[in-house]
């Protein structure tokens, strides 16, 4: 199985862009993945599919607003309302069936219009018997980090060296917007938000849209002469109740690995592949799906972490562009943005952040708090 | 059109106006009826697609997330899909597309909508489904909108009141058979003239009433489906079109999206004369004359000729082409995306020979559902056989 990646557009990660609406950024990131592979979207494009949640929009249905801006209007369309990722996933479906061609993705978020984004948080918690607590939705990941931190007998400064190496990785990355030089002090020294959560352990929101235009096999290499390929992908998702999940062991994201890992025929995920672009929402969220990923056996990660396996020049790399922590959060489009940057590797396109061996990756997601709902991909270049 | 896919299940809950139970409990009953209505169990299952509308009825942020469990997504691949109104029949579209690609091999769709959360009434969630610059400030509402179309209708065609009020008196007839019924009652055309006008020319009873309710389906590849039934009725065509959100811009007599989608279904379906190739329709009927609109869209008759073959008892259940035998959403209840996959459902009884005192009297191997919504601008459609 394989689905070809022809076309792709993502605009500069931004904290604010007053001047733009979201229709004029998804512009900006289609006309540049239409432009890639030379398609026109009203007559080329056999199926659109969008990645959004009306409470992150602001408004209710949608859809409605998301074909204009894509050319897509009078044409199949539809939104997933979950990860970007996941979006990609439901597109690779109907590209497999054999009736569609040419596939659109799309997704976008102006995080900077978002007045209360910690009350639209709390409105994802259960509404019988999470949401009346009233809890700043964060504490569920100072739980989480809590038993992450204490099944694995460490203290966190870990943690901080991930938020470290992803953000000076950014620094190196023109599509991210908060990279920085950070110390363990600066990091240690940052407010606590839900201990042992420190504010720097969060990604922070931007504002950007990524497009895709994905391919069947047949037509794939006439739209590009070097497609990137999709050579697998699984998708899944765990408990959403807080009372009933495993809080330690992401079973969820081991099984979408899998699923990802057999279509692609990789067995060992650690020698085969050259590097990944995980979720990191919360530092310490990296680690633990790096865990769960199956690439480092329990323990193992933080070994790794020391010798330096993460960084651009280690072993395996991890987040190379900076991740979340140094790119930006993007909400639905954040696994759109992950594939982004994971394609530039592959084309020997990543300037300054370009790794040395770059052949085959993993991108990972995550849907945040307070799911458990994650998508994985296999890429390569043929 | 590639890979065959079935469905083998069906199961749905009663449609009301206030239930008692959780969205996730509906949905946790429609999905166990259908597992249980073909004998699978939920470990049988390999995917989950979720379908519903609008977060802001249950006031649920990702509430497609929320309803995971309960539809059977724990440990699964689960995706919610999404088209406004739509979507109770684009859930099958979506279902398809999932088990046509060949990696999974049996779906669990199920669509849940729970409207009554919203207080004093989800009307007002629609406010804000308009765009927040230019149409927002004039407080728009639902009703009117449609009134607007309704009467872009009547004006171009010269459709009378009286014809369209037809729709809503066979509709809820139609459904004084359905056991999942909200609204059955038998009424007159004089009595759907006297009710209360809402935004003229729509009135009380032109209009579907407000819902809580899920629907479940289970679909297969062909391998499973012989396995499982030996009954499968079988997604023959799938098409979707969305059209631009300036609806202002656009004549309102007839619905061009649904002709699109409809044409994409009936090209998948080999469909090429849709009056005679398609033997019983489930169109979607929010409002009495979108039952009509809509049958001109899916081009089971001309543009501006539903009415007639309404007043003629075409689309009656003894009719040559019966048109929402289940009573549709103006009879059983519209529980958004819930009710668009009822009539899907309401296919699978009727191609099966199941519906019992609702069976329509033809013999029928072939039939179109179709769901719409959004700024009046989505169709899906689906057309089923044996």
């Amino acid at each position: 199985m394989k689905v070809g990646i022809v076309g792709m557009g993502l605009t500069p990660l931004r904290p604010l862009s007053p001047e733009l609406s979201y229709k004029e950024l998804v512009y900006e990131a289609a006309v540049k993945a239409y432009n890639e592979c030379g398609i026109n979207p009203r007559k080329d494009v056999d199926t659109f599919v969008t990645c959004a949640e009306d409470y992150i929009e602001g408004t209710s249905i949608f859809d409605e607003y998301t074909p204009d801006q894509l050319g897509g209007a009078l044409k199949p369309n539809h939104t997933v309302t979950q990860d970007g990722l996941q979006g990609i996933i439901a597109a690779c479906l109907q590209i497999l069936t054999g009736n569609f061609n040419i596939a659109v993705v799309e997704a976008h978020v102006k995080s900077s219009n978002i007045l209360t984004p910690d009350g639209i948080h709390l409105c994802a918690l259960d509404p019988i018997y999470v949401r009346p607590l009233n809890l700043n939705p964060y504490f569920i990941a100072g739980l989480e980090y809590d038993r992450f931190l204490r099944v694995n007998m460490i203290n966190g400064i870990e943690c901080g060296e991930v938020v470290i190496k992803n953000k000076r990785n950014a620094l190196k990355n023109p599509y991210a917007c908060y990279g920085e030089n950070l110390t363990l002090d600066d990091y240690l020294s940052s407010d606590p938000v839900s201990l042992p959560l420190l504010s720097a352990d969060i990604s922070q929101p931007a504002d950007g849209a990524c497009v895709f235009v994905l391919a069947s096999e047949k037509v794939a290499t006439s739209l590009n002469k070097e497609p990137i390929w999709i050579s697998g992908f699984g998708w899944n998702s765990g408990s959403y109740n807080l009372d009933t999940r495993e809080w330690f062991y992401l079973s969820y994201v081991e099984k979408a690995a899998k699923m990802a890992y057999q279509e692609a025929d990789i067995k060992n995920p650690q020698k085969e592949i050259d590097f990944a672009e995980i979720d990191d929402t919360f530092s310490y969220k990296e680690l633990q799906h790096l865990e769960a990923l199956g690439i480092f056996t329990e323990g193992r990660v933080f070994a790794k972490l020391k010798e330096g396996a993460f960084h651009p020049e280690g072993e395996f790399p991890v987040n190379p562009s900076g991740g979340s922590l140094g790119m930006g959060y993007l909400y639905e489009a954040t696994g759109l943005m992950r594939l982004f940057v994971a394609c530039l590797q592959l084309k020997g396109k990543a300037g300054e952040f370009q790794l040395k061996k770059a052949d085959k990756a993993l991108v990972h997601s995550w849907r945040g708090l307070p799911t458990q709902s994650t998508a994985c991909l296999i890429i390569e270049r043929r | 059109m590639g890979r065959r896919v079935a469905i083998v299940g069906v199961g749905m809950t009663k449609f009301v106006r206030r239930a008692q139970e959780t969205g996730k409990e509906l949905a946790y009953y429609a999905a166990k009826e259908a597992l249980d209505y073909c004998g699978m169990k939920l470990s049988q299952i390999d995917a989950v697609v979720i379908g519903s509308a609008p977060d802001t009825f249950d006031g649920v942020h990702m509430k497609g997330e929320y309803l995971s469990d309960g539809a059977g997504g724990f440990n699964k691949p689960t995706l919610r899909c999404y088209v406004g109104g739509g979507t109770g029949v684009f859930a099958v579209i979506c279902g398809w597309y999932h088990v046509a690609s060949g990696l999974i091999d049996s779906c669990l769709v199920v669509c849940e909508e729970k409207m009554s959360s919203y207080q004093p009434h989800p009307q007002g969630a629609f406010l804000t489904i308009f765009d927040h610059t230019t149409e927002r400030p004039l407080k728009p509402n639902l009703l009117w909108i449609f009134a607007l179309e309704m009467n872009r209708y009547m004006t171009t065609y010269g459709i009378k009141k009286e014809e369209i009020a037809l729709v809503a008196v066979k509709n809820k007839k139609n459904a004084l058979d359905h056991p999942a019924a909200q609204l059955k009652e038998e009424i007159t055309v004089q009595d759907v003239l006297n009710s209360p006008v809402l935004a003229y020319p729509v009135q009380r009873l032109d209009v579907s009433p407000v819902s809580d309710g899920a629907c479940a389906i289970v679909m297969v590849n062909e391998y499973l489906a012989r396995r499982w039934t030996n009954k499968p009725v079988w997604v023959e065509g799938v098409g979707w079109s969305l059209d631009t959100a300036y609806w202002t811009n656009r004549d309102l007599c007839y619905p061009r999206y649904v002709e699109e989608a409809a044409r994409m279904a009936y090209k998948m379906a080999g469909v090429t004369n849709p009056r005679y190739d398609i033997h019983i329709a489930e169109p979607y009927d929010p409002f009495d004359y979108k039952e009509l609109h809509h049958l001109e869209g899916l081009m089971l008759c001309g543009k501006g000729e539903a009415p007639q073959l309404t007043v003629d008892g075409v689309t009656q259940r003894d009719g040559d082409l019966p048109v929402c035998p289940s009573g549709g959403l103006l009879g059983v209840g519209n529980p958004i995306a819930a009710a668009g996959l009822m009539k899907v459902i309401e296919l699978f009884l009727q191609l099966r020979g199941e519906a019992g005192k609702r069976q329509v009297a033809r013999k029928v191997r072939r039939g179109v559902a179709q769901a719409w919504g959004d700024l009046m601008q989505v169709g899906a459609v689906t057309v089923l056989g044996i």
